[in-house]
């Protein structure tokens, strides 16, 4: 009965918890899109890299902007170039199918093997956008208006949506998808992560490192709380600067590699000064 | 075990239905839950949750439903076969019979579950006792003593998932709506005008066309900019007092506006009861702005936003007091008209229901403010008549 297919372990370079797995292979045995949601910066864009990598299906990404459109993805009509050759006489302006650019989701559809389909940060598009993508991700088919032809997925891709919660998505949307929420990682968790991207750290460092970072995250008022990038790029530049231990105090070295916002970092100061300034 | 797991699910308002039913159906018959009850717990909160909001919903009615359960998951397995078939002579209906189907109503899908349950439970009376010899399942994952933690080896993460759902990690993504988020950014987004601005980048086809013909038929491209919002919006809240009961709604409110990227600009600002010479840049009143002040950096083109109960004292809105030495005594209710004669557009809205709009010191606010009620539909109205044409 049970039907096989390659289950997702993770990468060496991409750890996953049971549950993000476990998601991850409903998505594929289900055949519907993975929505992933998280924290910024607890690796969600880094899933479908690793998802690409573990299948060896090449990864297409479509990273949303607030002026993408649904059509974007799926395809542009280059009027402006074919007016300028029908001016100036450079090639078959008969053909329209010579001035239709596959966006993402066709040239996902067109590839001919499994593609991994990366829809990143979809919540920056406006509020219809996920709706306009429902039919295509669904039936995994559109049509070319201006051509007539129809695009149909040849492989089903494998598309891993990302949102980081600046809108609701909609309900219609949601109930097509698989859905996961990366948890922030505990302390062990980290600990091989940070293996992963520096590994021969020294313990020490690590240990020091690990209990400021959790100490800074578990603060009161922090805007932007540091995540696991912060984290490894903090101790990138650490081990460049070639400094062998840390501990939290004001002169905490490096700190705008963890704290982003101007407000955090006078947070941060006022906590260590006692906290008295700002109570009222 | 799964069906009635469904329906608790349900009463704590997680949106599950009939189509994350046939999708954990699926899923399991797959073997995607490795016949474990952790594998088990992983798979439906893939399926079945749609939001972080909704994630310790889940584990709360996880828990509940599957403490002391001693998991059978071949039992669980052969259950959900049994749904499949019916899936399976579903999809072999006409187009009108599939129609009628989805229209079933959530009694009549649950009376099917149920009475398939109750076959299914007569049918595997013996494979209870199979099982329980083992103590095991016989895929030789870990075994359940009835209280639903795990024994024996641990298998990586550790735990039981009546453990781990136990634990209840998603309590902060707790939302609780009382109106839908989405719905009032719906509504707050047909208050948006755009205008073409900056750099022309885009290819204006009419244009381009009238253009060519024009020009004899030479090419003559037309660009224009894109078209850029051009909505600025103020929204001023009454916080404190007796707008704490409508603390939630309000947020809610200010949340959808916050998002809103249809905007230019929006800037918020708090008052107690009433506008008296100035408002506050933060809920705590603290950094306040001169009323005189707000309406030289505002022109009229903002659409302002009240958002308030508009009850107070009588006193509060109707006596004269100066706001500062030197300056002419004023009343609330001046202050109030000062903004309104500025903002051409401005509406009031109030979460108290309108039945008690008349007799106190509403009635003498709503002369000054179209006002409506704070509710999606009466968000839409005042959306209309912020974006009336004067």
């Amino acid at each position: 009965m049970t039907t096989e297919f390659r289950r997702f372990r993770g990468t060496p370079g991409y750890l996953t918890s049971d549950a993000l797995e476990s998601a991850v292979n409903c998505a594929l045995a289900l055949e519907k899109p993975l929505l992933v949601k998280g924290e910024p910066g607890t690796g969600k864009t880094l899933l479908a890299e690793a998802i690409s990598a573990a299948f060896e299906a090449p990864l297409i990404t479509w990273h949303v902007k607030s002026t993408t459109r649904a059509q974007d993805g799926l395809y542009v009509y280059d009027t402006v170039a074919r007016l300028y050759d029908s001016r100036f006489g450079d090639g078959d302006v008969r053909d329209i199918r010579r001035y239709i650019k596959f966006g993402p989701v066709g040239e996902a559809f067109r590839a001919d093997r499994r593609v991994v389909l990366l829809i990143d940060e979809v919540d920056k598009a406006d509020l219809e956008f996920p709706n306009d993508l429902l039919h295509e991700l669904d039936r995994m088919r559109f049509r070319v208006g201006e051509t007539g032809d129809d695009v149909v997925a040849r492989q089903r891709p494998i598309v891993i949506i990302t949102s980081n919660n600046e809108k609701d998505l909609p309900d219609a949307f949601l109930r097509r998808c698989v859905f996961h929420f990366i948890d922030f990682p505990d302390q062990e968790l980290m600990r091989r992560i940070v293996a992963v991207h520096h590994p021969g750290l020294d313990a020490a460092l690590l240990e020091q490192c690990l209990s400021v970072f959790y100490e800074v995250r578990g603060m009161q008022r922090m805007r932007k709380r540091p995540s696991t990038s912060e984290l490894v790029d903090w101790i990138a530049v650490l081990q460049r600067a070639g400094i062998t231990s840390v501990k939290l105090d004001r002169e905490l070295p490096f700190l705008g590699a963890l704290l982003k916002k101007e407000q955090d970092l006078a947070a941060f100061a006022d906590q260590l000064s006692g906290g008295r300034k700002f109570r009222s | 075990m799964i069906v009635p797991f469904l329906y608790a699910l349900r009463r704590r308002k997680l949106p599950v239905g009939a189509q994350e039913a046939v999708n954990l159906a699926r899923a399991l018959s797959l073997g995607l839950h490795e016949s474990s009850l952790e594998g088990f717990y992983e798979v439906a909160r893939a399926l079945l949750v749609h939001s972080e909001q909704h994630l310790d919903d889940f584990d709360i009615a996880f828990a509940e439903h599957f403490r002391g359960v001693t998991f059978d998951a071949v039992k669980i397995t052969e259950e959900i076969r049994g749904w499949l078939e019916e899936v399976q002579k579903l999809r072999e209906l006409t187009e009108e019979e599939k129609a009628s189907i989805e229209a079933l109503d959530l009694d009549e899908l649950q009376r099917l579950f149920e009475q398939r349950l109750k076959e299914q439970t007569s049918r595997h009376d013996g494979g209870n006792r199979w099982i329980g010899t083992g103590g095991t399942s016989p895929f030789g994952r870990g075994g359940y003593h009835p209280t639903g933690m795990r024994v024996g080896p641990a298998g990586g993460g550790g735990g039981g998932a009546v453990k781990s759902a136990d634990a209840r990690r998603y309590k902060g993504y707790r939302t609780d709506v009382v109106l839908d988020l989405r719905q009032i950014e719906v509504a707050l987004r047909r208050l948006r005008a755009f205008t073409r601005e900056g750099y022309p980048d885009e290819l204006d086809i009419e244009g381009t066309i009238d253009a060519t013909a024009k020009n004899a038929g030479e090419l003559d491209v037309v660009v224009r900019p894109q078209r850029r919002p051009d909505t600025r919006v103020l929204l001023i809240m009454d916080v404190g007092g007796s707008m704490e009961p409508y603390a939630d709604a309000v947020s809610q409110v200010f949340s959808a506006a916050k998002r809103a990227t249809h905007w230019k600009e929006l800037r918020t600002f708090y008052f107690h009861n009433c506008v008296y010479g100035r408002v506050y840049r933060t809920d705590h009143f603290a950094d306040p702005i001169g009323v005189h002040e707000l309406l030289r950096v505002t022109s009229p083109k903002y659409k302002l936003i009240f958002l308030g109960d508009a009850l107070m004292a009588p006193y509060e809105l109707l006596a004269t007091s100066a706001d500062q030495p030197g300056n002419p005594p004023t009343s609330g209710l001046h202050w109030l008209s000062v903004l309104r004669e500025h903002f051409p557009h401005s509406v009031w809205l109030n979460p108290e229901a309108p039945r008690g709009w008349s007799g106190n010191t509403i009635e003498a606010v709503r002369s000054v403010f179209p006002m409506f009620h704070l509710t999606v539909d009466g968000l839409t109205e005042a959306v209309q008549e912020l974006t009336r044409r004067r």
